[in-house]
Parts: structure tokens; sequence; C-alpha cells
């Protein structure tokens, strides 16, 4: 075994390095400065070959053969310098890739830039008061004008994240009911600014309500052009099923759980209880699994940068990641006591930010219970365990699924 | 980078495997664990003719020249067995007479490469495993430091009854017995000792724990009850896939401790410390697990889970409880 990377990756993060210390200069630039600033540096990182390295030139990426040790370079060095990486969210981890995989050329062409500059923002049309675990389920439905030329959308769509800023959707829409659930889907992009659709903010149990939070939406005779469907009609369910590899293997979740247990530990220092046998036991008992997380990180990474299959694996990894938050959760909670009984100012987005305290953790110790239902509940990942990765025999009731 | 096995890592275990697969079937440890021997020479020679005893010894010591990584996967195959012997010991021994200088303990070498001379871990407690077979006991010297101590006069074995039947041990005294210098208090090699013994107890643990996951899913899949397999039942369902969240990501950690023992790595004792601590906490768990997951049959001695519940029983107290260790990395971190 060897964790380090290597001579070629450590001359290739010289030349990264070298790469921001010259194009990345913020100093005291503010506002519409900034914006542009950070515009031009992430041309500029595309033009390098470090940014978006999945996507091809003429859509204005940067089309790299697949290095997931170079991707990770870029993501310490980038990280390492606070410098701009790829503006994330919904569009480029799953629009972006569905289209390179699944996408009409035109759609390829009308979408791609727009997403990774950063002017169009996905929210994921998947849930619904009905459809949440059987998704397949979903009962929002599209029918065909008269011309044939566009979907015609009825129905509702909730817990969608950055609902508010969302400036389109990918959605599952039902298109053939007659069909059994899973053959009756198509997946679907459409234009949120129109008149067929209403969106409403959900407060969160955080507090947090407005901009910050999920929506519901509403559409009522809201239209999408034919040309906006991907894949086949009645496909959509397996469009989206599309994973694709491309780098994807990061330590990027392991490093944020690894800094958060460090701030754990800084909290047991700050509240003076550092010093006492239970915290520091509890404490060492969370670490176990914190590091089991890492290292099993490092393995996957290991065997993407290899081109081997990892196996099972992978299933664990989102479990493993909500479990362990919750464990920090309840430690953290112990730990601040009776400054749990206050919110910090500006919680959930009430009002200004002010000063935060030892309650900041409130943050944490509710946010990680959004982990055990958003992206699969765990309920579902653990039959995901079970079937998938034990082999046991599905459950009655879902052995029609797919 | 690489932080996987390797085709090689891999056939190795596949070997060891095949030959304990061959050595311990079900019968022969039920025979074992009922019988008076703390040893069996056939097996133990059958896996030492696979040059386990020098297995992590540097080539110029007649060893294969791999590290304790290497030591620690067939641990790990020793640990899914539940094989008889102080394989722990044995290779733990090995690694510190060859960091050794003094001339009369390092002509002990051969004999423990080859495994003719068979070592044991007599530190911290008087318990020891297999002790009255072994020939040399590695043990503190009294002042902090380590020594081999011969088996014969001034070494008294007093029988016990042993909870793990399948490395049986006994309760040892020392009196005024031939000793063999291996290093000073003080000396780094003292912890770097003790640290492989720990991660050789993390693979043990990590092998025995998959063992009893892997026997707990086939059972699920073949027993039946209300008509169906009761895998089907996703409350055991979701048992078993806990079981599997708890074991599959631990083995990282073994490997982690094992690489960062041999590359040297400034937190190698703490890994060995953490690893040791979470993968006994991981086959309690696991064991108690497997034997609620599979019902009456799991609470018989004939069917066998007993064997690794009561190695976990033993591993989780040997060289220090997982709360101690977890103390030690507490401290070791600066907390
Ligand atoms: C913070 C957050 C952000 C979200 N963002 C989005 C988004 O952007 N877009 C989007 O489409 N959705 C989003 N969601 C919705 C999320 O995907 C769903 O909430 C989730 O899939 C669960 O569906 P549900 O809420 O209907 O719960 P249900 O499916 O009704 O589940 C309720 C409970 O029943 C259990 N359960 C259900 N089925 C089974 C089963 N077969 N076996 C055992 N137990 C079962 C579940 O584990 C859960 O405990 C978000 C949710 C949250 C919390």
């Amino acid at each position: 075994m060897d964790l380090s990377y290597g001579e070629a990756a450590e001359a290739f993060r010289k030349e990264v390095r070298g790469f921001i210390k010259a194009a990345w200069q913020p100093g005291e630039l503010r506002g519409a400065e900034l914006k542009d600033h950070i515009r031009a540096f992430r041309r500029a990182a595309i033009e390098q070959g470090y940014l978006y390295r999945s996507v091809p030139k003429r859509y204005g990426g940067s089309e790299q053969p697949v290095d997931v040790i170079r991707a990770q370079v870029i993501r310490e060095e980038f990280g390492r310098a606070r410098a701009p990486m790829e503006v994330g969210g919904n569009g480029v981890n799953m629009t972006v890739p569905t289209l390179l995989e699944k996408g009409t050329e035109e759609q390829r062409e009308l979408f791609i830039r727009p997403t990774i500059e950063g002017d169009y923002i996905w929210g994921q049309g998947y849930s619904e008061p009905g459809s949440g675990s059987d998704l397949a389920s979903v009962r929002t439905k599209a029918e065909l004008s008269a011309d044939g030329s566009k979907w015609i959308v009825n129905g509702q769509k909730i817990w969608t994240s950055q609902g508010m800023q969302a400036t389109h959707m990918f959605m599952l829409v039902r298109t053939e009911p007659d069909a059994p659930k899973h053959d009756g889907i198509t997946y679907l992009l459409m234009d949120l600014n129109q008149p067929g659709v209403t969106r409403r903010p959900i407060r969160q149990m955080t507090g947090e309500q407005g901009s910050h939070t999920f929506c519901e939406f509403f559409f009522d005779n809201a239209e999408a052009p034919v040309s906006w469907q991907v894949g086949e009609r009645g496909q959509g369910w397996y469009v989206s099923r599309t994973t694709l590899k491309h780098e994807r293997a990061s330590i990027g979740s392991a490093d944020g759980l690894g800094s958060q247990f460090r701030k754990l530990v800084e909290l047991a220092q700050e509240m003076g209880r550092i010093g006492d046998p239970l915290v520091r036991d509890r404490l060492a008992e969370i670490e176990g699994r914190v590091l089991s997380h890492r290292y099993t990180s490092f393995r996957l990474f290991s065997c993407a940068a290899a081109g081997e299959d990892p196996g099972a694996v992978p299933l664990l990894m989102k479990l493993l990641l909500t479990e362990i938050g919750h464990d920090i959760a309840l430690l953290a909670q112990d730990l601040i006591g009776e400054e749990g009984m206050t919110e910090p100012l500006g919680a959930g987005g009430r009002g200004p930010r002010g000063p935060r305290g030892p309650n900041k953790w409130l943050d944490q110790i509710m946010g990680s219970l959004g982990n055990s239902i958003a992206g699969g509940a765990s309920n579902i990942q653990r039959n995901i365990i079970g079937e998938r990765g034990l082999g046991l025999p599905r459950d009655l009731a879902m052995s029609a699924e797919k | 980078m690489h932080f996987h096995l390797t085709a090689e890592q891999v056939a190795i275990q596949d070997a060891v495997r095949g030959t304990l697969g061959e050595c311990w079937g079900m019968e022969r440890l039920h025979a074992f664990a009922d019988g008076e021997a703390d040893f069996d020479a056939e097996s133990w020679q059958a896996l030492m003719a696979l040059g386990i005893g020098a297995l992590a010894l540097p080539e110029a010591e007649g060893g294969a020249g791999l590290g304790l990584l290497d030591a620690a996967l067939v641990c790990e195959v020793a640990g899914e067995a539940a094989a008889p012997g102080p394989l722990i010991g044995q290779i733990v021994a090995a690694l510190a007479v060859a960091q050794c200088q003094d001339a009369a303990t390092r002509a002990l070498l051969p004999g423990i490469a080859s495994g003719e001379t068979v070592a044991t871990i007599a530190l911290d407690s008087n318990l020891v495993q297999c002790a009255r077979t072994a020939q040399l006991f590695l043990a503190d010297d009294g002042a902090g430091g380590l020594c081999l101590i011969a088996a014969g006069e001034g070494v008294e074995i007093e029988a016990v009854s042993a909870t793990d039947r399948s490395r049986p041990v006994s309760r040892v005294t020392f009196g005024s017995a031939k000793t063999y210098p291996l290093f000073v208090a003080g000396d780094p090699m003292v912890q770097r000792i003790r640290d492989a013994a720990l991660v050789l107890i993390a693979a043990d643990a990590l092998g025995g724990a998959q063992h009893c996951t892997d026997l707990s899913v086939e059972y699920a899949k073949t027993r039946e009850q209300f008509g169906q397999p009761i895998g089907r039942f996703q409350g055991l369902k979701h048992q078993l896939a806990h079981m599997m969240l708890d074991v599959e990501p631990a083995r990282a950690q073994v490997w982690y401790a094992a690489y960062g023992w041999d590359a040297g790595l400034p937190d190698a004792t703490r890994a060995a410390a953490m690893a040791k601590a979470h993968l006994c906490e991981v086959y309690t768990r696991t064991t108690r697990a497997a034997i609620a997951a599979h019902g009456g049959i799991g609470y018989t001695w004939e069917y066998g889970l007993n064997y690794w519940f009561r190695r976990s029983v033993h591993n989780r107290a040997w060289l220090g409880s997982p709360a101690q260790h977890r103390a030690r990395a507490a401290q070791l971190a600066g907390w």
C-alpha cells in the first residue's frame, strides 16, 4: 500500500499551484468585481484543463482524459487556496452527466454551457406528496399538446432543494398511465419561469425559510417542448438511474467528515469537557467510525484510480456517513449542554447573522437528520445493502420493482 | 497511490484459506475444542510450510520481505477459520528478534521463522495462549523493556479452563528462567512490537467478524419460516445490512494501521490503538448479532458460532480493552 500520489501527480500539483497563484487574486474585490474575477478565473481554469474535465470543449468544458488522481490533486489545491471550483449543485452533478450520456445534441448545446457557468440552476423534480421512497409511483402527468410539439404538465413536486433559486427542473412525469409503473415515466426538462408553474417555499425544521429552503411546485398546464424530453418516452426511470463514473471517486466526503470531527474535539475543548474520561471515550469511539469511513474512501479512490471494481463497498457510504453524523450530533448535544436551549442569532436565515457560540452546533444536530431522508431514506439504503450488497431475497412488496 | 489489495495479496490470503480450510473443518475444531491440547502440530506445520513465520522478515533474514500488512492479511484468514495456534505471537516474536542486536537472541531466529520454535505473547497478563506448548514467551523484562523467556525451569504453568477454545490460555508465572534480551526500556522498538501485536489482533477480529457475517447471510438465504427465506424479512435484512456496514469499512482501518506500521508513519502507534479498539468492538457486536440472526441453532455448541464468540471475548480483553486503547488514543492525540 502507498498513500502518496506518485511523482507525476506531485509535479502536476506544482503546476496547479503555480496557476492558482497567478490567476486567483481576489484581494479586496467585492460585489460585481469579485463576480467578474471568479468568472474569469473559472474560464482560465477550464482553459488549463482543471475544471469540467468530463465535459467536451464544444459545450464549454475542458475535455480531459479520465484521471482520478489529477482530479483529486486539483480539488485539493483549489480547496487549499479557497479558489472557486466547479459551480456544483444539481445542474453540474446530475443534469450535465445525464445530458452527456442520454441527451440530444440540441439539449447539450442548449443547457450545458449556461449550467456550468452558473446561469442555470436546476431543481430535482422527483419527490411528490404521494411518492417518496416509492419514487416510481410518481403521478405528475404529462400529455402531448394537440400538435405534438409540447408536453403539457399537471401535478405537484415537493421537497425541491434550492427550489427558490432554480431556473429549471429535471423531472420525472407520468406519460403512459396504463404501462407498468416503471415503464410509464418520462424524464423531462422544464423552464420554471412560466405562467403554469407556481412555487412555494416550505419552512424546514431548522427554522430555515425563504430562499434557503426547499419548495413545493404546482404545475398547471405548464409546458416543455417535446425536444426537452431526455431519452425515449416512457424510459425516464432508466434515464434517472444514469450514474456516470467520470472521476466521481473523491476523498471529498471523508475530508468533510474529518473536519467536522476535529470541530467536535474543539467543541469539547471550548466547553472545558475534554478532560472528562467519558467525553474522551465517546470521542475516540466516534473517531473509530470516522477513520473507517476515511480509509474506506481511500480504498474506493484507489480502486477507481486503478480501474478496478470496488464491489459492494460504494453501497455502504451514504448510510455510513449518515449514521456517523447522528453519533456526532448526539455528543455535540451533550457538549453544548444548556447552550442548546437557545438558538444562535440568524439561525435558519432569520434576520442578520449574529455572533455564533456553541449553539451553532444546532445546525449540525438538526441537519444530520436530513441525511437520513434526502437522497434515499436510511431504510431504503439498508434494503439496498441487504439485497444488492449481500444478495438477500427482495422484499415481497417490492419484488416487482426493478 | 495504492490502497486496496494487490493480486499477490489476495493470492496469499487464498493460499492460507485453502490450507486452514483443509485443517480446520468444524469437526476438527470440535475435537480440538473438547480435547486437552492447547496446540495442533499438524496444522501449525502446514501453515508454517507456507512461510508464514518469515513472511514479514527482511529478505536478508531469510524472510519474504513483505510487511506487517501481509502478516495482518494472514491473521485475518486465521481469524476467519478460528484457527488454533499462537500465530500472532509467532509473527510478532519473529519481527522482534529480527530487529534485535543481541547475538544469543538472534540465534533463535531460524527456529522462530520456520515455526519449529513456537513463540507466544506473555505481556500484561499471566494468561497466555498455548503456554503448555510454547518454547518462548515474549514478555516484559521487568523494567519496561522486552525479552524472550525460554520455557522450562523457572516457568510455572497452571492449567485453567479457557474461554477461547481455539487458542486456550494457561496461567503462567515466571521465576528465574532463562531469558534472551530483546529491547531495553526506552527503545522505540518496545512500542513498535506492542503496536504490531495490536494490529494483528485487530486483523484476527476482522476475519472473525467477516466470517460470522457470511455465515449469517448464508443461513438467512436458506432457512425458511412463514414459507419464505428468513432473509426476506426486513427486520432481519436490516440487521444483516448493519453487520456489513460495521465490518466492511473497518477492513480499511486494519489496512491503514498495518500500512502505517510498515511505512513508519508518525501516527502508527495511535492507528494501532484505534484499530485494536474499533475492531474488537466490531467483533463483539458482530458475533452477538450473528447468534441472534441464527435463532436456536446459533445458541448451540454444535453449530460452532460460539468459537468465534469466545474468540471475540478473548481478543477484546487481550493486551487492553477497547476503552483502554481509546484512552491511549485520546492521550496520543493531545486531547
Ligand atoms: C433536506 C431534504 C432535501 C430534499 N431535496 C429533494 C430534492 O431536491 N428533490 C426531490 O425530488 N426530493 C428531495 N427530497 C425528498 C426526499 O428524496 C424524500 O423525502 C425521500 O425520498 C423520502 O420520501 P418521503 O419523504 O416520501 O418518505 P417515505 O418514503 O414516506 O418514508 C417514510 C418512512 O418510511 C420508511 N420507508 C419507506 N419505504 C420503506 C420500505 N420499503 N422499507 C422500509 N421502510 C420504508 C422510510 O425509511 C421513512 O423512514 C429532500 C428531502 C430532504 C429531507
